[in-house]
């Protein structure tokens, strides 16, 4: 398929085309580490978190909305605000969910699931209601859109660098929290055991509502961040869900290392496969080798715990 | 329960009254078109009885019973999509005699895996055997290197996507989204009248009642036994010199079974099958419908298969904008407040005082003979 | 719905509408029939339907859950306007319209469910209903075994004609091959680039356009792929498109996949002034998720848009903000189910009837001189003759009539030499 075309076309290609994949892998952690969090670290399933990703989605289309109206000379900013805004809608929602429903379910894991199951469905509808059944558009500041000329022919997609550059942020502000603050260390202690943390004086509710809340937190500004690239629906945050779930298991869960090196084997496995063959076959054969992989190392990449 | 006979006396009058209800009380009740709501909501039953072995007695969760539903009704459908591809019903295509769908993906004969299911009794075997065997692989894999809880349902959840994405992905040989549309007869028999519709009714229940008591033998048997304590204690199964994981295999090869006899009836009572019964949301749906109506009760979760469908259609036909809401909250309230579902509440409520008010001292009964095994609140 | 909440929102919405009624020219040229006149039931229902002396019952069967909600929505407005529009004016045969709707949920099962549900149970005269080809497949064999009527308003992939169906949506090569010409005569386009969703919509289309790219055209096809539905990721497929350099992107992505499509399209730098796409896929609708700055300049292939300038639009799109709201868009479907309770009320009109069998009879030749894309007659094979257009993407979301086809475009749903 390659004979027509000249060498410096195809360089510029498949330097394009790693560039794809390199998003891809953004995107895959950045949707990934909010469930990364409250699953690796509190064994909770959480089958709303593309609920709680389109709340951020939603948060952004609404300041971007105030912003036309009132305050029409700070629009180019304006995206900035929103994902912080996005991070407190979804982080607050969180927490209340934690309260009313996750926190009486903490000894039995698969009941998350279903709890969790049922609070998507009624988000799902609750936007529908609030918002309308059609898919909203997000309109971004102009700087956003368009590409970046490297050289005559190679661009990048400014929405994927920003992509990237939020990711490496997050992941860092995330490292950071776990591994060097002492709330990441109540935290990492409430895991490992949570009777000797309470005995020592942690309050491990706390911990855990925190937790639960940071968790939804990074999925709404995942959610902000999308907006750039995909769709604003109720039902839109279904699609991100069993990505999501795969990614987090094929890492390993508990382990944050893992969770950015299953994203980055899969990520490129799809985009190199995509460029080869249809979309399509190339989503299976990704699906097929991590399910594959998964069969002969059940425990993920990088695995802390899993039996039982 | 210590209770080693095939069925205690009180669970015995439970199947008679849900073979009251279902042989002589509905049909007399429903007309035809209702009558075969319940027969479509009696083959997700079969699912759930099942997940009652698999999830309530095994502990396995299994959030791919949508992929052994499927698996079984695409075998049938496969059959009777064949009969119904006869050479003078398909004159107009291109290529005669093969499914309409494959004549407009341009293929011109026949895939050779579609060949065997020309034949009934092929059929019938793939029905169970295929997805038997499917079961059989992945437990294998999964449970012999003792992946388990969670881990285990999200790995269940992919294969469910991945057979989606496949069967969509393949339309040639497979009906893609369209699934396989417009079934007419089983052995020149016309299964789209009412008269069908009624045999094929009563065919399910018979059917239902043969999976009642196998799942019956099942619990009663010590292997039944085994199980709940594996499920409570594996460890100490493991130690004790069983093969934690052959049981498991076992319990979930059974549900997975019961599954595609659920499919084959679905294709048969409702006349297509599609990939929308194998995805993630059939299979979580599925799920509710036995924690609904009790993990741990066989009964149980074919009352519950009934009760949540029939909410589901009432609800969305008189509110078709809010029954989202109305089916959220039931899982939340059944997870949260009643994780022994509808046989708790009998067993918990109701129950107890029948016997006060007809003067009988019973032992608590079958149904509720222990309660979720990590049901105690958190705190 | 229950029969109180429909009457409170029937009366709601004709009073609102009422006032906007006397403007509509399409009312006033349609021969008025009133109360009085009203033929007795048992002449005009001789198979026990849903019709008394003063109303007739039909069904309205979208999703209004789940992930086709997005789309369906558009559909069900229009019905309801076109059912409240046609009440005003006197009703059919002297009889008021009633509605029941019932939820597809975006599941292909539950809509064969509720079809058969409203034909059995409702005996509703006529359905209108059903958006993807996976829940009118569904529907079909329902429809024939017990006889009922439905007006689909997609469009579609062809291959399919049925007694007992409307299909007031373009067929594939209705909507594609005017367009493929346009596009290459306009723009010289000798390469095309395919891309779609995966299922059979798009792949029907592509092969209906594979071929008379390559057969008539004399072009040629340098890549088509397709995605899974709802795969948001399409920067690999965008390099290809980099790479191969064909004069004409041609599209048949769907649903939220759309979005991510142009979004990363216009992200990627590919700009639509310079570079041509054809989209078959993209409506007013889609614009409003899609953000017009993403997609504009790209053309796309309908027969129906918002901004068509007749006195029939002019009117219609008015009356469906005023029902609706006025940030309302009308999309080419949402258009097209608007003209299905209208079809079907001209076609009882003519027949005298509301059987079925009559109905499917007397359709052929009914005409619809008031509809808002402008004339449109029913073909003996039961779709449409209707015209092709391509419009221009605009900023704010609307096309800009670009072409039209000077005669009606006649439907083909067994094109010879396209399968």
């Amino acid at each position: 398929m390659f004979g027509d075309y000249s060498i410096g076309d195809l360089g510029s290609i498949f330097v394009m085309q790693g560039f794809a994949g390199l998003i891809l892998f953004s995107v895959y952690v950045l949707m990934a580490l909010g469930l990364a969090i409250i699953f690796g670290q509190m064994g909770v399933i959480n089958m709303a978190h593309g609920e709680f990703m389109i709340l951020g989605a939603y948060v952004t289309w609404m300041t971007s909305n105030l912003f036309q109206t009132y305050l029409p000379g700070l629009f180019s900013g304006y995206f900035f605000l929103a994902m912080i805004l996005a991070f407190f809608a979804s982080g607050a929602l969180g927490m209340l969910v934690e309260w009313v429903l996750i926190r009486h379910l903490y000894k039995r894991p698969l009941d998350t699931l279903l709890a969790t199951w049922g609070l998507s469905l009624m988000l799902q509808q609750a936007y529908r209601s609030i918002f309308g059944a059609r898919e909203v558009g997000v309109e971004l500041p102009q700087w956003m859109l368009g590409s970046l000329r490297v050289t005559d022919s190679i661009e990048v997609p400014i929405n994927g660098v920003f992509v990237m550059g939020l990711t490496v942020l997050i992941t860092i502000g995330v490292a950071y929290v776990m591994f060097m603050s002492r709330w990441g260390r109540q935290v990492r202690a409430v895991v490992q055991n949570r009777i000797m943390a309470g005995a020592v004086g942690i309050n491990t509710a706390k911990v855990d509502r925190y937790t639960f809340a940071l968790g939804c937190g990074i999925a709404g500004v995942a959610g902000s961040a999308f907006t750039m690239i995909g769709s604003t629906g109720p039902t839109s945050g279904q699609l991100y869900i069993v990505d999501t779930f795969l990614v987090v298991v094929f890492g390993g869960a508990a382990s944050l290392l893992g969770t950015i090196a299953s994203a980055f084997s899969i990520s490129q496995t799809q985009s190199t496969l995509e460029f080869f063959m249809s979309g399509s076959m190339a989503k299976v054969l990704t699906l097929l080798a991590v399910v594959g992989i998964l069969m002969l190392r059940p425990q993920g990449l990088f695995a802390l715990k899993v039996r039982k | 329960m210590n209770d080693s006979r095939f069925t205690s006396r009180s669970e015995l009058i439970g199947i008679l009254v849900l073979a009251v209800f279902l042989v002589v009380i509905l049909p007399l009740c429903l007309d035809v078109f209702r009558l075969n709501l319940v027969a479509k909501y009696l083959t997700y039953a079969f699912v759930a009885l099942g997940l009652v072995i698999c999830w309530g007695y095994g502990g396995i969760l299994s959030l791919g019973q949508g992929v052994f539903f499927g698996l079984g009704g695409y075998c049938m459908a496969m059959f009777l999509k064949l009969e119904a591809s006869s050479v003078e019903n398909t004159k107009i295509q291109s290529t005669p005699g093969i499914p309409d769908f494959m004549d407009w993906n341009q293929i011109t004969a026949l895939p050779f895996f579609w060949k065997p299911f020309h034949s009934l009794t092929f059929t019938i075997a793939a029905v169970i055997l295929v997805p038997g065997i499917f079961a059989l692989v992945i437990g294998a894999a999964m449970f012999k290197r003792r992946v388990g809880g969670t881990y285990f349902a999200i790995i269940t959840q992919a294969v469910a996507a991945i057979l989606t994405i496949l069967i969509v992905g393949q339309q040639g040989y497979t009906g893609g989204i369209n699934g396989m549309t417009d079934l007419r007869t089983l052995k020149g028999w016309d299964i789209r009248p009412d008269h069908a519709k009624i045999v094929l009714y009563f065919f399910e229940v018979g059917l239902l009642f043969a999976c009642i008591f196998v799942a019956q033998f099942v619990r009663h048997s010590k292997l039944g036994r085994i199980l709940v304590a594996m499920r409570d204690q594996e460890d100490r199964v493991r130690f004790s010199g069983y093969s934690v994981a052959n049981f498991k295999i076992f319990a979930f090869c059974i549900a997975a079974i019961f599954a595609a006899i659920g499919g084959a009836m679905f294709a048969l009572n409702v006349g297509f099958m599609s990939p929308s019964f194998v995805g993630i949301v059939p299979s979580i749906e599925m799920v509710i419908y036995t924690a609904v109506g009790g993990r741990l009760s066989i009964l149980g979760a074919v009352y519950g298969t009934i009760l949540v469908n029939f909410a589901k259609t009432s609800l969305s036909e008189s509110f078709p904008e809010l029954w989202l809401f109305g089916l959220g909250g039931l899982f939340i309230a059944v997870v949260l407040a009643f994780p022994n579902g509808l046989a708790g509440i009998w067993g918990d409520y109701v129950q107890p005082r029948i016997s006060r008010f007809i003067g009988v001292r019973k032992p608590k009964a079958g149904w509720t003979d222990n309660s979720v095994a990590d049901g105690a609140p958190a705190e | 719905m229950s029969d109180e909440t429909n009457k409170g929102l029937q009366s709601a919405f004709r009073r609102k509408l009422l006032m906007g009624m006397a403007a509509i020219p399409a009312i006033t040229m349609l021969p008025r029939s009133s109360y009085a006149q009203a033929p007795a039931t048992s002449a005009v229902n001789t198979t026990g339907l849903a019709v008394t002396d003063t109303e007739v019952t039909v069904g309205i069967l979208h999703s209004a859950t789940g992930t086709m909600a997005i789309s369906e929505t558009g559909s069900i407005e229009a019905e309801k306007l076109a059912i409240e529009q046609i009440n005003a004016a006197g009703g059919v045969l002297g009889r008021k319209i009633k509605f029941i709707q019932e939820d597809g949920a975006s599941d292909w099962p539950t809509f064969a469910e509720k079809a058969k549900k409203l034909l059995v149970n409702d005996k509703v005269a006529a359905i209108m209903g059903c958006w993807t080809s996976a829940s009118r497949k569904a529907v079909l064999p329902v429809m024939e075994q017990y006889n009922g009527m439905l007006y689909y308003p997609t469009f579609y992939e062809g291959l399919e004609q049925s007694k007992n169906v409307i299909y007031t949506g373009q067929e594939a090569t209705q909507q594609i091959l005017a367009g493929l010409n346009w596009i290459a005569k306009e723009k010289g386009a000798k390469s095309f680039f395919f891309i779609g969703s995966d299922y059979i919509w798009p792949r029907t289309s592509n092969k209906i356009a594979r071929k008379h790219v390559e057969n008539v055209l004399k072009g040629k096809v340098v890549g088509e792929e397709y995605y899974p539905l709802g795969n948001t990721q399409f920067n690999s497929v965008i390099n290809k498109i980099k790479l191969t350099k064909p004069d004409v992107i041609f599209t048949d992505v769907v649903g939220g996949s759309n979005v991510a499509f142009y979004k990363q399209l216009k992200a990627a730098g590919i700009d639509l002034s310079k570079q041509a796409l054809l989209t078959i896929s993209v409506t007013e609708d889609e614009i409003d998720g899609i953000g017009g700055e993403n997609i504009a300049g790209a053309y796309a292939c309908m027969k129906y848009f918002q901004s068509l300038d007749n006195p029939n639009n002019k009117a219609f799109v008015p009356a469906f903000k005023k029902m609706w709201g006025e940030k309302t868009v009308i999309g080419d479907v949402t258009q097209a189910a608007y003209l299905g309770p209208w079809l079907w009320k001209l076609t009882v009109e003519k027949a005298g009837s509301f059987d079925i069998d009559k109905i499917a009879a007397a359709s052929p030749g009914v005409e619809f001189k008031g509809a808002p894309e402008g004339y449109v007659r029913i073909h003996e094979n039961h779709h449409l003759w209707s015209k092709t257009r391509v419009g221009r993407a605009k900023l704010d979301g609307q096309f800009e009539l670009i072409y039209e086809t000077a005669d009606l475009v006649e439907p083909d749903p067994f094109p010879k030499g396209y399968q």
